[in-house]
């Protein structure tokens, strides 16, 4: 365990060094969130009928989710990649470590470094300046600190499942690209989720995506009461054990075929 | 001149030959592509499902915006591919074999490559133009799609004027790069939707200092036979597009400024 959590935080430390990248970062997300807000506004004032979520909710769900876009699952570990592409693969193989639980490890940090960096100027800017309103009751913060964890397992188990494809396709971008569509539609990125139309609802419920965005969001504001926690959490690390043996089976069968470019 | 253009096609043909040797991974690509920014109309069409218009425009009127600066965009990704990895050559310093050149720096670096696989954001803005062209009522007279293509044809020109000055910024610093996503990806957003549900300082900035509103909104207020702004004279939506022209003329002597202002990295 011991030497899983020293790559954890190898790992993590190692990325909080690009600072003015992340400044760079930020402000291009401020901006974005400033579009998302402006555009939902307009729809919002276009009707008068009762909606599923409120004006000030959407506002700190777009502001959220931009502090915590570094959680989501669309790209793969790009020295992983590189490793994949050049043969170096072989020295991880070689390691006296799980190298599913090894690049899971590393899946972690990814998400959770580069997302500690951009929420916290991101908390603090949005909740005083934009209108990005607290949890209603300490009740609803724990239960968010609780989803966020979920979400993060849940991510990295995705994000893993990325990695894995490339060993099957060497340009693995296209499948790559396909799961970083549907986790950008499916986790409430480009909307929050209860505005899909009701028919859509079910499907957009069992889906593992809402577990990273969606869910922890609406536990946050109290839109998902505090106390179905478990059922959140439920589902989010249900989700995380069947892709992590999906993952596992995937990583024995692709080891077994391996081809090792120029050894 | 003619020169230069064959010279530039010349290059863009060898990339475009290197690309299609790698058939599976390019169609993958593209659909990839097609898929991702397809997305994103799905989530428009979820808002007006939700709430059924959008300040006084309907579904079609927006997909026409959507159209028009998501094809503008795909041209301008599609050939300025070599502006955008640009940054990456400053950095290792093969920049300076380009100087060495007989030819102007601007036609290398476009001509570097041609990413082909951008056609699958092109397929799907012209899939959601024609659909929106089929669903709305405008007449379509010849001079209205010739403005079209005028509106389309500007935007490309601005967004590749915008990765030219990305570019450009490169010779200054590569760390801080980002910050022009939101003026290029942005921007693409923002021009989705009709310019006057945003903020006056907001509608202000894209109409003056990035003219996104002249290729997209007041040609497609023209199309659409709407009045954009009261006041405003009846033939400016018609010249509009070309504020994108003399952006990119712009950016270009930027680019030249820039270019006498490099040092190289020195390997």
């Amino acid at each position: 365990m011991s030497a899983y959590m020293a790559i954890l935080s190898a790992r993590f430390r190692m990325l909080l060094q690009y600072r003015a990248a992340a400044f760079a970062g930020f402000a291009t997300q401020l901006f974005w969130g400033l579009i998302r807000v402006m555009i939902f506004e307009a729809f919002y004032r276009s009707t008068t009928q009762p909606q599923p979520m409120q004006f000030s909710q959407v506002v700190t769900y777009v502001w959220l989710s931009q502090a915590l876009l570094g959680m989501i699952p669309w790209n793969v570990d790009s020295e992983v990649r590189g490793m994949i592409r050049t043969g170096t693969v072989v020295y991880e193989l070689a390691r006296p470590l799980d190298l599913y639980a090894l690049w899971y490890t590393r899946a972690i940090a990814q998400r959770s470094a580069p997302t500690v960096l951009r929420a916290i100027p991101m908390f603090i800017v949005a909740g005083l300046l934009l209108g990005m309103q607290p949890p209603p009751s300490p009740a609803s913060a724990a239960a968010w600190v609780v989803a966020t964890v979920g979400a993060l397992l849940l991510s990295a188990a995705l994000t893993t499942l990325m990695t894995l494809s490339l060993l099957w396709t060497i340009s693995g971008e296209g499948i790559v690209r396909l799961m970083a569509a549907l986790v950008t539609i499916f986790s409430g990125l480009v909307l929050p989720l209860p505005l899909f139309p009701n028919w859509a609802q079910p499907v957009l419920n069992f889906l593992p995506f809402r577990g990273i965005i969606d869910a922890p969001l609406r536990v946050y504001m109290g839109h998902i009461p505090p106390a179905q926690i478990g059922a959140v959490l439920a589902h989010q690390i249900g989700w995380t054990l069947a892709l992590a043996l999906l993952e596992r089976a995937l990583l024995a069968r692709g080891t077994r075929r391996l081809v090792v470019q120029g050894g | 001149m003619g020169d230069a253009l064959r010279l530039y096609f010349r290059y863009l043909g060898l990339s475009l030959r290197g690309q299609m040797q790698y058939r599976a991974s390019f169609w993958m690509l593209t659909l990839g592509q097609m898929l991702i920014t397809g997305i994103e109309f799905l989530g428009i069409w979820a808002l007006f499902d939700r709430f059924g218009s959008l300040r006084g425009w309907s579904l079609p009127e927006v997909a026409l915006l959507y159209g028009i600066v998501n094809c503008a965009f795909a041209l301008a990704e599609g050939v300025g591919r070599g502006f955008d990895i640009f940054p990456e050559m400053v950095k290792s310093g093969d920049f300076d074999r380009l100087l060495l050149r007989p030819r102007s720096t601007a036609l290398q670096v476009a001509g570097l490559e041609m990413q082909l696989m951008r056609i699958g954001r092109l397929v799907q803005g012209l899939a959601v133009l024609l659909w929106a062209a089929s669903a709305l009522h405008a007449l379509w007279t010849p001079a209205r799609v010739a403005l079209l293509l005028f509106a389309i044809c500007g935007g490309a020109c601005l967004f590749y004027g915008l990765f030219i000055l990305q570019a450009t910024l490169s010779f200054w610093t590569i760390e801080t790069l980002e910050i022009m996503n939101t003026v290029t990806y942005g921007g693409t957003e923002t021009a989705q939707y009709p310019m006057t549900i945003y903020r006056p300082w907001f509608r202000l900035f894209f109409t003056f200092v990035v003219p996104l509103a002249c290729m997209n909104y007041l040609p497609a207020n023209a199309i659409l036979g709407r009045s954009p702004l009261p006041g405003l004279p009846l033939f400016v939506p018609w010249v509009a597009p070309a504020v994108g022209i003399i952006f990119l003329a712009l950016t270009l002597q930027i680019w030249r400024l820039g270019v006498r202002h490099y040092r190289s990295t020195g390997n």
